[in-house]
C-alpha cells in the first residue's frame, strides 16, 4: 500500500473516532455545568424539583462521560498511532497542554465519582454543590488544554527549524498561539449552548409525549435561558474568529467563502452551488466579507489565488461553514423568540409544531458541532502542522490501517446504540413522577 | 538526578499504579464472572461493585497518564512504539472501550444482569493484560524490526518467543493474585465473611503460580537478553526483598490475619521488583534502537513538564485522598448501609 494511502486512511480513522468523540466530550464539558446551575437553582429557590432535575442529569451524564472516556481514551492513543511522524516532532513543542489535559481529566474524574456517590450523605445539600465545581473546572480544563493543542496545529509558534532541527522550543509561546484565544471560547461557548439546547429538547419531548408535570416546564425554561445566552456568546467569538482567520489562515477563509480574488468590499456567499469560480444559486451579502474579516466594510480580504494550488484547502467546506453559522443563528434567533414569548406568556409555544421544533434543538446543536469540527478540520488541509509539516507526511507507515477502520467502526456502533438504548431505558423506566412520588414516600418513612 | 531520569521515573511509578489498580478492576470482573459461572455471584457482586464503582474511571486516567507522559517527555516513542503497535494497541483499545463503557451501561444504567455480559466483561479483563504486556517484550528487543529505516512489528518473532508468552502468564496471574488479596481486605472490611473467604481462597490459590511465572521470566531474559540479565542479576537482593514480601502476604493470608498489612506486603512486593526490572532496563526504551538519552525532549519542555506535574499533584493527592477517605475508608459505605448512588 503506497504512502499516501495510508495518509488517507489514517485520516479517514481519525474522522470517525473525533467525530464520534465530540459527540459525547461537548456533552461532557457542557452538562457539569447545567448540572451546577440546576442544583444551584435549586438550593436558592429551595425547590425540590430543580435538585431532581440536577440529579437526573447526572444519572444520565454518567452514561456520556463514560463513553466519552473511553473514545477520548482512543483519540490520544490514536495520535501516536496514526501520525507517529507528528507526535514525534510536535511532542517536543506541545506536550505541556496534552500533559495538563490529563491532570484535569484526572480531577474531574475523581470528584465526579465522588459526587455521583455522595447523594444525601451530606446533610448540607450545599456541600454536595461544592464538589460539583471541581467536576465542571476539571471539564472546562480539559477542552481548554486539548483545543489549545489543536490551536497550535493551526497556528504554530513557540519554536524554530534549524536545519531541520527544532530549537529555541517555548512551551508557554507554543500554548498561546494566536487561535488559541477565539478556538477555546468557541468551543466552550458552543459546548455550553449545545447542552443546554439537547437538555431542552429531552424536556420538550416528554412534555409532547403528554407529561404535563411542572418539573418539565421549570427544566425547559431554564435550558431555553442558558441556551440562549450561550448561543449569544458563540455568535460573537464566531464573529471574532472570522477575524482571526484573516489576519492568521487567510486561505481557510478563502476557501469557505469561495473568495478567490483579493479585493476591498468583499462579498458574503450564503449557501449556492460552485460552478468553477462562480457560485451559483447564492445569496451575496455585499461587504458583509469585509466587516467579518476585518471589520470594515472597504477593508481588504486575501482571496484563493494568492495561494499556491497545493495549499489550498478543499472547497467543499463552504458547505461546512453554512451548516454551522446558519444552524448557530437559527438557535439564536428561535431560543430568544422563545424566551421573549415565555415572559410575555404568549401561548404559542405551548403549541405541539413549536415543542417540536424544540426537540429538533438539540440534534441540530450537534450537527453543528460537527460540522464547525469538520471545517476547521479539513479547513486547514494539506497542513496537519499549518505551513511546518504536510498530513501525508505524518502519517504512520503501517499497513493494516484499514483493518482497524472496520473494527474501531465496529467498536463505535456498538457503543452509540448501546448510549441510545441504556439512556432510553434509564428514562422510561423511571419517570419523573414515579420517582418524585418514591422520594415522597421516602421522606415520610424517615419521619415516622 | 538529570532530568532524563526523573522524567521515567514518573512515568514508571504512575504504570506502577497503573498496574495495581487495572489488575484490582481486571480480577474484579473476572472473579465476579467467575462466581457467576459456579452460581456464587450472590456473595461476591455487591462488594465489587460497591468498590468499583466510584473509582473505575480514576483507574483509567493512570493508564492515560502514562502514555501522555511518555510521549511528552521521550517523544521519539511515538514514532518507533506508535508505528509498530498500531493493532496490538488498537485491539486493546477496543476492549478497554468495550469494558468501560459496559460497566457504565450495566451499573448506572440499564442494570443488566445478563449472564452473557457478565462473562463478556471478566473475558475482556484478562484478555486487556494479554493485549496490554506485549509492549514489555517487544522492549527487550528482536520483535520491533528495521525496514527501510522504518520500524515494523515481528509478528511471527512475537508469537514464537516464549519470553512473549511467560509476560502474558505472569501478567494474568499477577492481575487474579493482585485483585484476590485486595478483595480480601475489601470484603473482610466489609465485614462479609462469605465474600472474604472465597477471596482469600483465590488469593491463595493464585499466589503459587503468580511467584513461579515471575522468577521464570528471568530465565527466559537470559536466553533473549543477555545483557538485560547480567543487570538483573546485579539486583538481586532486591527481588529477594520483594520475595520475603510475597512470602508475608501469604502467611498472614493464611492465617487470616490482618488482610490490610497483607495488601500493603503485596504492593511492596510488586513496587520493588517493579522498580528492580525498570533499573535493570536502563537506559534503554526499546532495546537496541532508543535509550532514554537520545529520545528525550528539549529542555525547556522537560522542564516545563515537571513543574506542571509537581502542581497537577499538589492538586492530585489531596483530591485521591479524599476519594479514598469518602469510598475506601468509609465504614458506612462500605459496609453498603445507606445507597448514596446518585
Amino acid at each position: 500500500m503506497g504512502f499516501e494511502d495510508t495518509a488517507l486512511l489514517s485520516r479517514i480513522l481519525t474522522l470517525m473516532t473525533l467525530s464520534f468523540h465530540i459527540l459525547y466530550a461537548t456533552v461532557g464539558v457542557g452538562v457539569p455545568l447545567m448540572i451546577m446551575i440546576a442544583q444551584w437553582v435549586g438550593i436558592k429557590k429551595n425547590d425540590d424539583h430543580y435538585i431532581l432535575l440536577a440529579r437526573r442529569w447526572a444519572r444520565g451524564f454518567v452514561i456520556t462521560v463514560a463513553v466519552g472516556v473511553v473514545t477520548g481514551t482512543a483519540i490520544g492513543l490514536q495520535l501516536s498511532l496514526l501520525w507517529p511522524n507528528f507526535m514525534q516532532l510536535a511532542g517536543n513543542v506541545i506536550a505541556l497542554p496534552l500533559f495538563m489535559e490529563v491532570f484535569a481529566f484526572f480531577f474531574e474524574a475523581i470528584f465526579l465519582g465522588i459526587y455521583l456517590y455522595t447523594w444525601d450523605r451530606f446533610e448540607d445539600q450545599r456541600k454536595h454543590l461544592l464538589l460539583l465545581i471541581p467536576v465542571a473546572l476539571g471539564a472546562a480544563a480539559s477542552s481548554l488544554f486539548i483545543t489549545v493543542v489543536n490551536a497550535f496545529m493551526n497556528s504554530p509558534q513557540g519554536f524554530e527549524v534549524l536545519n531541520g532541527e527544532l530549537v529555541n522550543v517555548s512551551p508557554l509561546l507554543a500554548m498561546l498561539s494566536p487561535a488559541m484565544p477565539t478556538k477555546v471560547a468557541h468551543v466552550m461557548a458552543t459546548a455550553f449552548m449545545t447542552s443546554a439546547f439537547l437538555l431542552a429538547s429531552i424536556a420538550a419531548f416528554r412534555m409532547i409525549r403528554g407529561s404535563n408535570h411542572v418539573y418539565h416546564k421549570k427544566a425547559l425554561f431554564l435550558t431555553m435561558k442558558l441556551g440562549l445566552v450561550f448561543s449569544i456568546a458563540t455568535a460573537l467569538i464566531g464573529d471574532f474568529s472570522g477575524k482571526y482567520l484573516a489576519e492568521y489562515q487567510p486561505e481557510k477563509l478563502a476557501a469557505a467563502e469561495w473568495h478567490f480574488e483579493t479585493e476591498e468590499g468583499a462579498e458574503l456567499i450564503l449557501f449556492g452551488v460552485l460552478d468553477g469560480e462562480e457560485a451559483k444559486y447564492a445569496i451575496k451579502v455585499p461587504y458583509a466579507l469585509s466587516i467579518l474579516a476585518h471589520g470594515l466594510p472597504d477593508s481588504e480580504v486575501t482571496g484563493l489565488n494568492e495561494f499556491p494550488k497545493d495549499e489550498i484547502p478543499p472547497l467543499w467546506i463552504h458547505y461546512l461553514f453554512d451548516t454551522m453559522v446558519t444552524i448557530g443563528m437559527w438557535l439564536a434567533f428561535f431560543s430568544f423568540v422563545y424566551v421573549v414569548a415565555a415572559w410575555r406568556g404568549w401561548s404559542f409555544i405551548k403549541a405541539k409544531w413549536f415543542r417540536w421544533l424544540i426537540v429538533a434543538g438539540g440534534p441540530l446543536a450537534l450537527i453543528a458541532i460537527e460540522a464547525g469540527w469538520w471545517f476547521t478540520e479539513v479547513g486547514r488541509q494539506p497542513w496537519i502542522l499549518r505551513g511546518y509539516m504536510k498530513t501525508s507526511e505524518a502519517a504512520t507507515t503501517s499497513g493494516q490501517v484499514d483493518l482497524m477502520i472496520i473494527l474501531f467502526a465496529g467498536l463505535y456502533f456498538i457503543l452509540g446504540v448501546g448510549t441510545i438504548v441504556v439512556l432510553s431505558r434509564m428514562y422510561k423506566r423511571n419517570p419523573v413522577e414515579k420517582e418524585l412520588a418514591d422520594r415522597e414516600a421516602q421522606k415520610g418513612g424517615e419521619q415516622e | 538526578m538529570t532530568l532524563e531520569i526523573i522524567g521515567i521515573s514518573v512515568l514508571w511509578l504512575f504504570l506502577f499504579l497503573y498496574v495495581i489498580v487495572a489488575s484490582i478492576d481486571f480480577g474484579a470482573g473476572f472473579f465476579n464472572a467467575y462466581s457467576a459461572f459456579t452460581n456464587k455471584q450472590h456473595i461476591l457482586t455487591n462488594i465489587i461493585q460497591r468498590y468499583l464503582s466510584p473509582v473505575w474511571e480514576v483507574t483509567n486516567v493512570f493508564f492515560v497518564f502514562f502514555f501522555v507522559g511518555i510521549i511528552g517527555f521521550f517523544p521519539l516513542t511515538a514514532y518507533y512504539y506508535g508505528t509498530a503497535l498500531l493493532v496490538p494497541a488498537s485491539i486493546a483499545l477496543v476492549l478497554l472501550a468495550i469494558r468501560g463503557s459496559y460497566y457504565a451501561f450495566a451499573t448506572y444504567g440499564a442494570k443488566i444482569n445478563h449472564r452473557g455480559y457478565i462473562y463478556m466483561y471478566g473475558l475482556s479483563g484478562l484478555l486487556l493484560p494479554a493485549a496490554l504486556s506485549p509492549v514489555l517484550a517487544m522492549s527487550e528487543g528482536g520483535f520491533i524490526k528495521m525496514a527501510d529505516d522504518k520500524p515494523y512489528l515481528d509478528y511471527w518473532a512475537l508469537f514464537t518467543s516464549p519470553l512473549s508468552w511467560s509476560i502474558v502468564v505472569l501478567s494474568l496471574t499477577a492481575v487474579l493474585y493482585i485483585s484476590a488479596v485486595f478483595l480480601t481486605w475489601y470484603a473482610d472490611k466489609a465485614g462479609d465473611v462469605k465474600a472474604t473467604d472465597l477471596m482469600r481462597k483465590y488469593a491463595l490459590i493464585w499466589a503459587g503460580p503468580a511467584i513461579i511465572t515471575a522468577t521464570g521470566i528471568i530465565f527466559e531474559l537470559r536466553a533473549h537478553n543477555a545483557e538485560h540479565y547480567t543487570r538483573l542479576l546485579d539486583l538481586w537482593w532486591v527481588f529477594g526483598i520483594s520475595f520475603l514480601l510475597f512470602v508475608g502476604t501469604v502467611y498472614l493470608i493464611w492465617k487470616r490475619r490482618n488482610y490490610g498489612w497483607a495488601f500493603i506486603l503485596l504492593v511492596g512486593q510488586f513496587f520493588t521488583a517493579f522498580f528492580a526490572y525498570g533499573f535493570s532496563h536502563y537506559p534503554y526504551l526499546l532495546y537496541p534502537y532508543l535509550t532514554i538519552y537520545d529520545s528525550f525532549t528539549n529542555e525547556s519542555m522537560a522542564i516545563a513538564l515537571i513543574i506542571a506535574f509537581i502542581a497537577g499533584l499538589g492538586l492530585l493527592l489531596p483530591s485521591l485522598y479524599l476519594l479514598f477517605r469518602l469510598f475506601l475508608f468509609d465504614k458506612d459505605y462500605v459496609k453498603g448501609k445507606s445507597d448514596y448512588h446518585a
